[in-house]
Order: C-alpha cells, then sequence, then structure tokens
C-alpha cells in the first residue's frame, strides 16, 4: 500500500548552486556583476562598448564574453579598455554558472569594480541559468518590434533592467511605444527602464549613471557588512 | 526549457525523501507547475524514462497538476487569466498587477512503499 510523503521541495537545479556560489566569489571581492541578455543584434556588445568606454576612467571593469563562435565581442571589449575573457560556449544556446566559474579563475577580481556578462544572443534560455550576478539587464531593439514582452514573457519577468536600444530608428519602423511598455509594466511592474541609442549616444548618459550609482551602493554597501 | 537538468534535481530530491523514510521504491510523483514557469512537461517525462532507470524510482509515474497564470490587478483588486495578447486588466486597462499563480514549479508529494 503506497505512502504519501509530503515534499514541497523546489527544484533547484545544480546550476543554481553553483550560481549561489559565483555571487559569494563577487561578493567576498566585492565585484559588482551584470548579465547582460538580448536577441543576437539588440546590441549588447554596443553597449558593453559605450559603458566601458564611458565609465572605464572611474571603474575598473571587467568583461566575460559567451558566444558559440569567435572572439569578435570580447575583442571589442578589450579594445574599448576592458579586461576581457572570451567562453565559446561550443554550441550551447546560452551561458551557464559553470562557464562563469571557468572564467572567474581568468579574472583577478580583486583588480576590479564591474563584471560584465554578456550572454549569448537568445531571448529564451539565458532566463532559466542563473550565473550569480547581482542584476540582469535585457537589451530590446527598436527593429525587433513591439510584441516581444508578450512572445518572452519569461526573459522580460526575470530582468532588474530593460534597455531599449536604437531609439534613432523610430521613424523608420513601426513600433508602439505605449504597446510595448504595457506588456513590460505587467510582467515586471517597476522595473528600470532606458530608451537610448548606442549609435548617437542620447540617452547613454542615464544608463551610465544608474549603472555606476550601482556599483557605488553595493561597494559602500560590502564596507557597512 | 533544457528540462534535464530539472529532472536531475527531481530525482535527487524524490530520492532523497524516500531514503529518509527507508522506502523499497517510489511510485508517484505529484509536481507543480505553472503555465508562466518555462518548464514543459513532456520533456520533463522524456527524460524521467530515462534517468530514473536503475533507481528505487524506475516505473514511478509523473503527475503533474498545471496552474493557470492569474494576475490580481493592484488598481481594481480584480484577477484574471491575461490574454496571450495583451496583459493589461480588462476590467480597467490598469498594468498594476502582482501573479498571483502561474509561477509555480516544485514537487508536492511522493507515493513510497516501504
Amino acid at each position: 500500500m503506497p505512502q504519501r510523503i509530503p515534499v514541497v521541495e523546489k527544484i533547484l537545479s545544480a546550476n543554481d548552486r553553483l550560481a549561489l556560489e559565483n555571487r559569494s566569489r563577487f561578493d567576498a571581492a566585492k565585484v559588482f556583476a551584470i548579465n547582460v541578455m538580448a536577441s543576437p543584434g539588440a546590441g549588447k556588445t554596443s553597449l558593453i562598448e559605450q559603458t566601458v568606454k564611458g565609465l572605464g576612467g572611474r571603474l575598473r571593469i571587467g568583461m566575460i564574453n559567451g558566444d558559440i563562435a569567435t572572439s569578435f565581442d570580447a575583442d571589442r571589449a578589450q579594445a574599448a579598455g576592458a579586461t576581457a575573457i572570451q567562453i565559446n560556449t561550443g554550441g550551447d544556446c546560452h551561458l551557464d554558472a559553470v562557464m562563469v566559474q571557468s572564467a572567474l579563475f581568468q579574472l583577478d577580481l580583486g583588480t576590479l569594480d564591474l563584471v560584465i556578462i554578456e550572454n549569448v544572443g537568445n531571448l529564451v534560455c539565458p532566463a532559466d541559468f542563473k550565473l550569480g550576478a547581482h542584476k540582469s539587464v535585457l537589451v530590446a531593439s527598436i527593429p525587433e518590434g513591439d510584441d516581444k514582452p508578450y512572445k518572452y514573457p519569461g526573459m522580460y519577468r526575470g530582468v532588474n533592467a530593460v534597455v531599449i536600444n536604437k531609439i534613432d530608428l523610430l521613424p523608420y519602423v513601426p513600433f508602439r511605444m505605449d504597446f510595448f511598455k504595457r506588456g513590460i509594466e505587467v510582467l515586471n511592474p517597476g522595473v528600470t527602464q532606458f530608451e537610448l541609442s548606442c549609435r548617437t549616444g542620447e540617452g547613454l548618459s542615464g544608463w551610465l549613471a544608474w549603472l555606476e550609482g550601482q556599483v557605488k551602493e553595493f561597494t559602500a554597501a560590502c564596507i557597512n557588512l | 526549457m533544457h528540462e534535464l537538468a530539472v529532472t536531475e534535481s527531481l530525482l535527487e530530491i524524490a530520492v532523497r525523501h524516500a531514503q529518509a523514510q527507508n522506502a523499497r521504491c517510489i511510485t508517484d510523483l505529484y509536481l507543480v507547475l505553472g503555465q508562466w514557469s518555462s518548464i514543459v512537461d513532456d520533456s520533463v517525462q522524456f527524460y524521467w524514462d530515462i534517468i530514473s532507470d536503475g533507481t528505487i524510482a524506475k516505473g514511478a509515474i509523473l503527475h503533474f497538476r498545471r496552474v493557470p497564470v492569474l494576475l490580481t490587478c493592484q488598481d481594481c483588486g480584480k484577477e484574471y487569466q491575461p490574454a496571450s495578447e495583451e496583459f493589461a486588466c480588462p476590467y480597467c486597462n490598469g498594468t498594476h498587477v502582482k501573479v498571483k499563480t502561474g509561477e509555480e514549479f516544485h514537487l508536492e508529494a511522493i507515493d513510497v512503499e516501504e
């Protein structure tokens, strides 16, 4: 006669447990980490380039790039002034905590204030794999269309900030900003949002100020512990 | 998405709880799966059949209790299931909402034999 055992336990995978370890390493080194996600071509690398150029004089920035192939993006970050590590996932469509852990062994965290992790271009899988970063950022772009929050609720729901890139293209492509923002607002009430263009520089200062503020707040909190 | 990792975790949790009760085998697992949990039950079943082989969970039946997404509008207080193309409150058009149900993914209970 079968006996019922109540369990009520969340199914936290081994990846999530390792992500917590990565987070501890960042915390111990007082390094603020962000996980930047987007579909291919939205502007992750461009945003990171502009971020390194804009804040590199005041913050020591490391960058971890995940791509199936090439070191194009790590090279661009390095050229902008960051210490960059390239992870080639060999076919995996997302970074996971194991890959980030291996990158952390290659970075001297003691010499950094901020680590920017650029995830593989993908709006689905990265949402399910925690890396151990403190905040996650989604880069959306105008040419992708305004229905993406509705089509990818898991991604839009889980992030701490949404950057809407390529606003310089608004006069040329159909995009209902109110429809787009309504989708975001329901899924992620009060999420921090930025509208900018990496290409023209419009709106970039707001993003830079927010990120720098996040790093300063984190560092101050570490000191007070 | 990527249900192998979560199915492995599911097996570990179930076996751990069964062994704590000195059970001989696990006959059933009861899972709660929210509509917005991004877990596909068919994929979990597929991986489960493979990885439970050779364990005390071999042959155990997975029961999925699916929970629909229910949002509570913070502006007018009404509950509703969002349409796939429009998430705002159908009563007052508000976007100030809280997810009441729909994001769950946990193992509720298991049935074992001593």
